[in-house]
């Protein structure tokens, strides 16, 4: 895997974390729990965002710590994360910092998300992941 | 050409928006039609100044197309937006004028009318949408995006639908049950984009619709 630093308001546009943690594989029919899906990455990147505590310290209980940590880890990013959210994350600057570097700044330019159940591949090409199913998969 | 600000008047949001490439070919089953700038920046200034649902907030771009409204809500401030389109050749339209903007957009391939089901429920504050009317072959096209706007959204689903099904639409808001509220009538001019289209442009008329939870 090959990760390389971007300049501001990158060229090319890719998949961020945050984007990852809404996505599921549930709609297959055999599936039950086809979350958080895998990052089998080829290509990965970082890019500067302005960081915006009050947006990360909004979005914290709305992601899936546990399945953000695992995406992080999958990207090669994952250092520094604790395993679990401590009650008082608003104001440990460290943390939020942390976080929107994994939320925000690292993004998935090539590879692979992949159902947790059924090892369905979804592929991300120019950092648009294909969610389309065959009709006889849902 | 790098845009990041959150205060853009009408006017200038517009001009903005006339620079954002439109479909080569648009596809008459995707009944695919482009959002004009000016429509495009109406009813985003009217979502961002009377509701405040766009600065700060995470947006999703529901059949997005070429891009314009996910791009213009990135311009007035969105933190995260998410264009999503089932179409490869759209989303390789929309991807070029992310670039272009060297705005920092997410894009999904992503059949809508599934309801969205492979994104979480409430994964995002707000939608919007400029879904297609459901004519053609595509009848309850529409209904099947308001649904899938409704599963994605925390706050509200804003939304462009013709005037003449606007009794059709509120009986489905009962059934669903959330609120509906009309807030603006506007006027389409679609180009003679078909062959079918006989006339050489033809004015609709289209709701800005706001959906929201009880």
């Amino acid at each position: 895997m090959f990760t390389s630093p971007h300049g501001k308001g990158g060229k090319q546009d890719k998949m961020k974390l945050l984007t990852h943690n809404m996505l599921t594989s549930n709609i297959i029919k055999t599936v039950t729990n086809g979350y958080p899906l895998k990052i089998v990455p080829t290509q990965v990147e970082v890019k500067t965002v302005d960081f915006n505590p009050e947006f990360i310290s909004r979005m914290l209980p709305k992601i899936d710590w546990p399945a953000l940590c695992q995406a992080a880890q999958s990207v090669g990013h994952g250092e520094g994360l604790p395993e679990a959210l401590t009650e008082k994350y608003e104001e440990d600057e460290m943390l939020l910092k942390k976080v929107h570097h994994v939320l925000m700044q690292v993004e998935v330019l090539e590879g692979n998300l992949v159902c947790p159940e059924t090892g369905r591949q979804f592929p991300i090409s120019s950092g648009i992941p294909n969610m389309l199913l065959n009709e006889d998969e849902v | 050409m790098a845009v990041k600000r959150s205060r853009l008047h009408l006017k200038e949001l517009e001009s903005y928006l006339e620079d954002v490439d439109v479909f080569d070919t648009p596809k008459i089953l995707l009944e695919q039609y482009t959002t004009t700038p000016h429509i495009a920046a109406c009813i985003l200034h009217m979502i961002h100044t009377n509701f405040d649902d766009i600065h700060n907030q995470t947006v999703a771009d529901l059949g997005c197309g070429c891009g314009v409204l996910g791009i213009g809500a990135k311009m007035l401030g969105a933190c995260h937006v998410v264009g999503i389109d089932i179409d490869t050749d759209a989303l390789d339209v929309c991807r070029r004028n992310v670039q272009d903007f060297e705005l920092d957009l997410d894009l999904i391939q992503m059949d809508a009318t599934e309801m969205c089901q492979e994104i979480r429920e409430n994964s995002f504050d707000t939608v919007i949408m400029n879904p297609p009317f459901g004519t053609k072959k595509n009848q309850g096209i529409d209904m099947k995006f308001i649904q899938a706007g409704l599963h994605l959204a925390r706050t509200a689903v804003y939304s462009l639908h013709k005037t003449s099904t606007r009794a059709h639409i509120e009986k489905k808001a009962k059934d669903y049950k959330v609120h509906m509220e009309v807030l603006a009538e506007l006027k389409f001019n679609l180009d003679n984009t078909y062959k079918c289209h006989k006339q050489k442009s033809v004015d609709i008329q289209v709701d800005l619709i706001r959906f929201s939870f009880k």
